[in-house]
């Protein structure tokens, strides 16, 4: 394997696709190899091949090496007990599943113990017979399984800040994260209490101490919300809303609204504190916008990624997550070249709709600056924008709801951050 | 197989079938949710709407209010409502500032229903649903006060809230048909 036999398909070293491992190129390796051996010494057989290890145990846990793995939560705040977030460390995480211990977490009042036997669900207003299900009996509807997104509305917001934090993926976008979500469909249990055709919301209320409550509109809680009771394969977690959340695809996320327990259908939005004092979005004549319900096309390199550091030239997989509120990924390009050229990513082919995807491809750095972005399509044709675009279109007076375009710079030390272009 | 066999088989199939598929949508879908009345709601159900829907009985003022708000909000909210961080500003603020605009219960909510909404659900932060309803009126009539959108004595219940026209009542764009 030659550097000539390199294809390059953009500005400042991105190589095809067909250079990823498994696409038929094995020449690729000898250009990224690494000595894996010290010089001189043989390879021994380790210390651990030759004690027997634990046996099976009731619950598993990760190896003690990955538990540098952690979400990034903020101070605890004494205004709010209770009260933050915490961000899925995204630079360290393969693949589109989002483990259900690393899922970001936003919480407005802590996170309650709930006792399933004495949780109840409840739908009421604008019904033909208000109802009161409980958990055991919700277990034995029929239940859906959709894998998808699930992103505050506040994410990404610091890029929108008039000069560029030192950041990296997860303290910038952590975020987003993505589960299977298995659940009861809203529109199964809103249909058996009977709709009354002048309802036109859906208010839905947890069982937090701060009763955190949001509207839905109908027309979206009778088409693919869930009401989800397993995350991954496990009852969903606490902070996720154990026993049982709202999941309303592609939507902003606090409109999931956690520890589900009321439903009201009414004929006018409740205007609860979530949807006008928060994530409402300040235009530059003052307006300010409201029930901005789809997250943007949007996607991230997560490696390499801010306050990373490459400690070699040669050839990396450029990798990272694209998503969208209104469909599934059709296109990510990349560029090296702070968006002067852009080349299409490979995108893994099993992505389903409002779901996140992986991409990759190969890049080539030759100790130069670079300024690595990544631009997603959408399966409606929507267009991830700049962050220019971004600012052109609604201003600085608010930070909701921004899905521009990432810039990460290369230095000559190989160090990477965040950066506006 | 005789062609009168066959045709038996068929009506006896397509028969099946059709029980099959009245079977399944009257028997198999579950509906497992117990009736309930909305009055056994009452005390559940903590939702009170711009329309005035969900407001409970009772009255308040902001003279009586004063009293509830410095013994449980002020710790966070200061005793004039200006709040003791970012998040716990209540008064002041002008949405056509100069730069970006101090985004406050004054200045900023389009509706004075989740004002009421929001306290008795959530609010104090390190006890909430901890007033009483003719409490949580008087501590939103007098956080209205401190905003200059009512007077002292003026009193507030569900029927004069729902009436009170906030400053900022029209800055607001609905995007929830946009899809």
């Amino acid at each position: 394997m030659t550097q000539e036999k390199l294809e390059r398909v953009a500005g400042n070293g991105l190589l095809s696709r067909r250079h990823l491992l498994g696409m038929g190129l094995a020449g690729a390796g000898s250009v990224m190899t690494n000595s894996a051996l010290g010089a001189d010494a043989g390879l021994q057989i380790p210390s651990w091949s030759k004690v027997p290890g634990p046996g099976a145990s009731g619950y598993g846990n990760r190896s003690s090496h990955t538990e540098y793995m952690q979400r990034m939560s903020g101070n605890p705040n004494p205004i709010y007990p209770g009260g933050g977030a915490s961000r899925s460390p995204l630079a360290e995480l393969q693949g589109t599943i989002t483990p259900n211990s690393l899922h970001f977490e936003r919480h407005h009042a802590g996170i309650p113990d709930i006792d399933p036997n004495m949780h109840k669900l409840v739908i009421n207003g604008l019904v033909r017979q208000p109802l009161v299900f409980d958990y055991e009996d919700l277990l034995k509807y029929p239940m859906v399984s959709k894998i998808h997104f699930l992103e505050c509305s506040g994410n990404s917001g610091s890029l929108l800040r008039p000069s560029p934090a030192d950041g990296s993926a997860q303290s910038l976008h952590g975020l987003v994260s993505c589960a299977e979500w298995t659940g009861i469909p809203l529109s199964a249990l809103l249909d058996e209490a009977g709709v009354d055709p002048a309802a036109q919301w859906v208010s839905a209320v947890g069982a937090d101490a701060a009763s955190m409550g949001r509207s839905v509109p109908i027309d979206k809680a009778m088409d693919d919300v869930l009401v989800a009771l397993f995350q991954n394969g496990e009852p969903v977690r606490p902070e996720q809303g154990y026993p049982m959340r709202l999941f309303c695809p592609g939507w902003e996320g606090n409109i999931s609204v956690k520890w589900l327990t009321q439903l009201k259908l009414t004929s006018e939005s409740s205007q609860f504190r979530d949807e006008t004092s928060k994530y409402t979005d300040t235009l530059p004549d003052r307006s300010s916008l409201q029930f901005t319900f789809p997250m943007g096309t949007k996607s991230l390199i997560t490696s390499p990624s801010g306050q990373m550091a490459l400690n070699r030239q040669g050839i990396y997989q450029v990798t990272g997550i694209a998503w969208s509120g209104r469909g599934s990924i059709r296109r990510v390009e990349v560029s090296a070249d702070g968006g002067r050229s852009w080349a299409d990513a490979e995108i893994e082919s099993h992505q389903s709709d409002k779901a996140l995807a992986r991409f990759r491809i190969p890049w080539e750095w030759s100790g130069g600056s670079a300024v690595l972005q990544s631009r997603a399509t959408d399966s409606e044709g929507n267009v991830q924008p700049t962050r220019d675009a971004v600012l052109a279109d609604r201003g600085r007076l608010s930070t909701y709801h921004n899905h521009c375009i990432q810039s990460w710079a290369v230095n000559s030390n190989g160090g990477v951050a965040n950066v506006y272009v | 197989m005789s062609m009168y066999k066959r045709a038996l088989l068929f009506i006896f199939s397509v028969t099946l079938a059709s029980i099959g598929f009245v079977s399944f949508a009257q028997d198999t879908v579950l509906k497992l949710g117990s009736p309930i009345s909305e009055e056994q709601l009452s005390e559940f159900d903590l939702i009170a709407g711009p329309d005035g829907a969900g407001f409970p009985s009772g009255s308040g003022s902001a003279a009586q209010g004063k009293q509830v708000f410095d013994t449980r909000c002020a710790a966070c909210h200061a005793l004039t409502g200006e709040g003791t961080s970012g998040n716990t500003v209540l008064v002041g603020g002008d949405m056509h500032s100069e730069g970006s605009p101090l985004r406050t219960v004054g200045s900023y909510w389009p509706h004075a229903s989740t004002l009421f909404d929001f306290i008795r659900r959530a609010m104090p932060a390190d006890a909430p649903k901890s007033l009483t309803s003719e409490e949580v009126y008087q501590v939103t009539a007098y956080v209205l006060y401190l905003n200059g959108i009512v007077d002292q004595n003026t009193v507030i219940n569900r029927e004069t809230l729902i009436a009170i026209e906030m400053p900022n009542k029209d800055g607001f764009i609905d995007k929830s048909q946009v899809r």
